[in-house]
């Protein structure tokens, strides 16, 4: 399907106003699964992680997972939610082949979580409230791989494989209230909240918060309705949006086509909607209503949920601090201009600047370690900053024997390859590699003496007051000290034996 | 020793425990006699002599070894066939999971095993449980020792004609709304459904998953005691289970005592509108416990009304939603129609083909009152019907330990009488009923055979949620009292079985 007619987006927001709503799916990184003890790992052969009841054998029987349920509270906590003291689970009944069940375990009428909120502020600074209807349990679906089509999707396909190693992994669902009034900052704000969101379950480690691996996946609702209308207008739901960049698309196309539908005086058809990353366009999926069946009823095999008021207290103690709450503090606590900290926050490398000015260094060292030399290592050598073999508390160590002179910035770096090559802490390195500073006065005045005595004409121009002369026999000297010297200290003793 | 196959099972652990005699004698001498009439009461789906024989073997040798692993250690036991076996095909009664062997043990299978107690076959059912008579099988009905042209009862039917026929010594049942106690009553013999929660389901094919309830029959209640006590106790993989143990219920049969006894007559089940026969049977038993000294008290259940209505609507709707992975994709049948073998169209033929009418019939009825419109009317109110016989309950045992009543309100029917008339076959549940939707104890103990028909008949006893020992304590001294005036158990009275 083609790309469809579209409104320009200033003349969209001019004449509409933009109500979005969003539902994210975080998959929890649990050991084992949500309602059997299989192994929840990503990239397992297929059918390898599954057991009889996560493929639904018959009489198989689900058990809750606890460290899930604990996970799902401290994401309902993190979002400012309140915590049901009950909650049971449900069955949503369809049939699909990646459903062992057909139907799929999930909270329906009372989520572990509701009513919280998160306030996002765009880079421009302006704040948005965001209320969260709700946050509940369910378990996830196994994955489809459609074979023999030319599109990948159902239909078309030859055959399909299923792989149950996802089946049964614990998800929470975050559910937006609709969200009024942002205006032409609808897409922006949208990628914003599931940024947040990612960063909060990555700070408290419940998720991999990985969205290319689908571990934060986004559904975006968006409807349109002519400004001073009350009345909701009719609303889409693009499913699975998967990256940051892809919300903030995908909500602005919606705009931008239902806009267009509506100026022809069309109508919104409710329906799901594909994302297609590529070329960038939404396209039609299954009709969606508000009735749709499935047929919703309490899961009889399970007994609800009943956290007590002291392990939510407990869990509440535990929570990180609020990311964004965080990177205003580090901000300033670092003293760093907004280019600056924009640059660690946007290589991830916030927890490393911060894990290295707690070992001793400077704000400023470690943020050009991590930003500069160690990020072009792990560029050029084509691996993750963060599984580079060294760590904050050396790097930390690196620079304070910088500061106190017992390194040069050459042999610096000598050190820190050492460190990668896994040759040992960098003492060891240095001791290994030879790399200390030559602190032996006695060695460089012999040095400098010699390289006085060769080139006199220097000598002579110092004397004279020429200092800048002095040069080309700091160079000299540091040659023969094959760069182990402090070159300050070199500078002063020329300029003492030369007895300017 | 001649004669092993009329003993109780109790009997036969202790010859095997003294080593008068051996498991292999013991079984070999049920197996040898299965195998013989099976063809004539078609107890059994499956019968298998080579894995009878070697655990069997394996609890000689542990015996020798001075090793008894339970109460009833080298007693064989036939298994109904929802119950999954690792060594045996596990049908549930259906078509759709012909030659089906499952990954894994059910747990109450798995206990049997550990007790050593040979499994010598799995036993005839209605399909998927559904029924009062076996004659929903797929594999044919089974037959009723007292006269082969009647029904054995059901769903359980095969286990009940293998225990009263002496096939086996004892056997496993499920009961979802009757189907230990309803075929327990129609052959002479004892069955019980325990407390919801105290045996585990993992591994017995759900039927209504909040009423489905696996118990013993027997043909003492010693014997069922016995049983309950080495297959009860709480197990991780059902959440459903209770936590805390009962207690043991041979004790409770051994030390049974009328003295102070209080029974509760349930005014909504007093026998009005019952067969003659089975009604006068139920007056004489009232009138032996108060001869026993027993005070009896007529109790109002007025909700006990509604419970069949709120049964046929539960039941339904969880088995619609339970029956949903009899799909074709991951184990079972699978009927690829011709054309374009879609998978809707592959699983849609599955179930056409593998589903017997009176799945269907309950499938389309749980589908349609879970349906959203319908949900509150049908399910909603259903349990509300649930909670009001609770209470119901809750202020008869305020007044009695137990209530009596009829088991069933007819003697066992011819086969083919009520096949094409549901409404007439949903009635032989009325009294059983309000046990699964309240979860508590209830076990049928014959009381006779009915005037008009020659044929067996048995009371009921109810007891409170937990007090299965209660219960256990009514079962052994209504056993005791006609016993006395028989000479002997009513199975004695049984005509004597023919090979085909």
């Amino acid at each position: 399907m083609a790309k469809e007619q579209l409104m320009s987006y200033e003349e969209a927001i001019e004449k509409f106003e933009v109500v979005i709503g969003l539902e994210v799916h975080v998959e929890l990184n649990t050991k084992s699964k949500m309602f059997c003890g299989c192994a929840n790992i990503f990239g397992n052969e297929p059918n390898t992680n599954v057991c009889p009841i996560c493929i639904g054998l018959p009489g198989s029987l689900p058990a809750v997972n606890k460290k899930a349920v604990e996970s799902s509270i401290a994401i309902g906590l993190a979002l400012g939610c309140k915590i049901a003291p009950t909650g049971r689970f449900s069955r949503k009944n369809y049939f699909y082949p990646d459903l062992a069940k057909n139907f799929q375990t999930s909270q329906y009428d009372e989520p572990i979580a509701f009513e919280g909120k998160l306030s996002i502020e765009l880079e421009t600074g302006e704040v948005f409230e965001v209320l969260i209807e709700r946050a509940h349990m369910e378990e996830d679906a196994g994955k489809l791989t459609h074979v023999g089509g030319s599109t990948g999707r159902i239909q078309g396909a030859e055959y399909s494989l299923v792989d149950y190693n996802r089946a049964g992994v614990p998800l929470v669902e975050i559910v937006t209230k609709p969200i009024f009034g942002a205006g032409d900052k609808a897409p922006e704000l949208a990628a914003a909240y599931v940024h947040a969101i990612r960063d909060i379950v990555k700070s408290m480690n419940v998720s991999d918060a990985k969205m290319e691996r689908g571990n934060v996946r986004c559904d975006a609702n968006v409807s349109l309705r002519p400004k001073g209308q009350e009345k909701l207008g009719t609303r889409t739901e693009t499913k699975n949006v998967n990256s940051l960049r892809s919300v903030e698309n995908a909500v602005r196309y919606e705009i931008q086509r239902q806009a267009y539908i509506l100026s022809q005086g069309g109508t919104i058809t409710q329906e799901t909607r594909h994302w297609h990353e590529d070329r960038g366009y939404t396209s039609a999926g299954r009709p969606k209503s508000d009735a749709d069946d499935y047929r919703y009823f309490p899961e009889p095999d399970l007994v609800p949920v009943q956290p007590s008021a002291a392990w939510i207290e407990e869990i509440r103690s535990t929570l990180p601090e609020n990311p964004a709450l965080r990177k205003k503090r580090l901000q300033a606590a670092w003293g760093f201009a907004d280019l600056e900290f924009r640059d660690v926050v946007n290589s991830d490398l916030l927890d490393q600047v911060e894990a290295t000015v707690l070992a001793g260094a400077s704000p400023q060292s470690a943020r050009k370690w991590w930003t500069g030399e160690l990020a072009r290592i792990a560029n050029s050598s084509n691996v993750d900053i963060a599984e580079l073999a060294i760590t904050p508390t050396q790097v930390a160590k690196i620079q304070t024997l910088i500061d106190s002179g017992e390194l040069t910035d050459r042999l610096a770096r000598d050190v820190v390859a050492g460190v990668l090559a896994g040759e040992g802490e960098p003492e060891v390195v240095i001791e290994k590699r030879g790399l200390k500073v030559v602190t032996d006065e006695g060695a460089l005045i012999a040095a400098i003496d010699a390289a006085l005595a060769s080139q006199p004409d220097v000598l002579a121009k110092i004397r004279e007051g020429k200092v800048q002369a002095a040069g080309a026999v700091i160079g000299a000297v540091m040659q023969a000290m094959r760069g182990q010297a402090d070159a300050a200290r070199v500078r002063e003793l020329v300029l003492e034996r030369a007895g300017s | 020793m001649s004669d092993l196959i009329h003993r109780s099972a109790s009997e036969l652990a202790q010859l095997v425990a003294s080593k008068e005699v051996s498991s292999q004698e013991v079984t070999k001498a049920f197996f040898d006699r299965s195998e013989a009439l099976n063809p004539t009461t078609n107890s059994y789906i499956y019968l298998n002599r080579e894995t009878a024989m070697a655990a069997a073997k394996a609890a000689d040798e542990a015996s020798a070894r001075g090793e008894v692993h339970s109460v009833l250690h080298g007693v064989p036991i036939a298994v109904k066939d929802n119950l999954t076996t690792t060594d045996a095909p596990t049908t549930s009664g259906s078509n759709i999971l012909k030659g089906w062997v499952p990954q894994y043990d059910a747990t109450v299978v798995s206990k049997l095993r550990k007790a050593g107690l040979p499994i010598l076959g799995k036993t005839n059912l209605d399909e998927f449980a559904m029924g009062s008579s076996t004659e929903y099988s797929a594999f044919g009905p089974s037959r009723n020792p007292w006269d082969l042209d009647r029904i054995p009862g059901g769903s359980g039917g095969g286990s009940s004609s293998a225990v009263s026929g002496f096939l086996a010594p004892i056997a496993i049942g499920s009961d979802t709304g009757g189907s230990i106690r309803f075929p327990a009553a129609v052959t002479g013999s004892v069955g019980a459904k325990p407390t919801y929660g105290a045996v585990s389901r993992y591994g017995l094919i759900a039927l209504a998953s909040s009423l489905d309830q696996i118990g013993p029959v027997s043909n003492t209640v010693l014997d069922s005691a016995l049983l309950q006590d080495v297959i009860s106790g709480h197990d991780p993989m059902d959440s459903t289970s209770l936590p805390n143990s009962l207690g043991s219920m041979a004790d409770a049969v051994r030390n049974a005592d009328p003295k102070g006894l209080r029974v509760g007559i349930v005014k909504q089940l007093s026998a009005d509108g019952f067969q003659p026969g089975v009604k006068e049977l139920f007056e004489d038993t009232v009138a032996k416990l108060q001869a026993e000294g027993a005070e009896v008290i007529e109790v109002d259940c007025p909700s006990f009304e509604y419970s069949v209505a709120a049964y046929y609507l539960i039941l339904p709707a969880e088995a619609s939603s339970n029956l949903a992975k009899f799909d074709s994709v991951r184990f079972g049948l699978r009927v690829t129609p011709d054309g374009n073998p879609t998978i809707e169209r592959v699983m849609a033929a599955t179930r056409e083909a593998g589903f017997g009418p009176e799945v269907k019939r309950r499938i389309i009825l749980g589908t349609y009152a879970l349906s959203s419109g319908y949900y509150d009317a049908y399910y909603g109110s259903a349990q509300k019907v649930r909670t009001l016989i609770q209470q119901d309950l809750a202020n008869a045992f305020a007044k009695v330990d137990v209530l009596i009543t009829p088991t069933a309100p007819t003697t066992a029917f011819k086969i083919g009488e009520k096949v094409n008339d549901p409404l007439a076959m949903y009635l032989n549940d009325i009294a059983t009923i309000p046990a699964n939707l309240a979860g508590i104890p209830g076990m049928s103990v014959p009381n006779g055979l009915a005037r008009e028909d020659g044929l067996p008949s048995g009371v009921q006893i109810l007891a409170p949620q937990m007090q299965d020992a209660q219960m256990y304590r009514v079962g052994a001294i209504i056993e005791k009292l006609y016993a006395a005036q028989w000479g002997g158990p009513l199975i004695s009275q049984a005509p004597k079985l023919e090979a085909k």
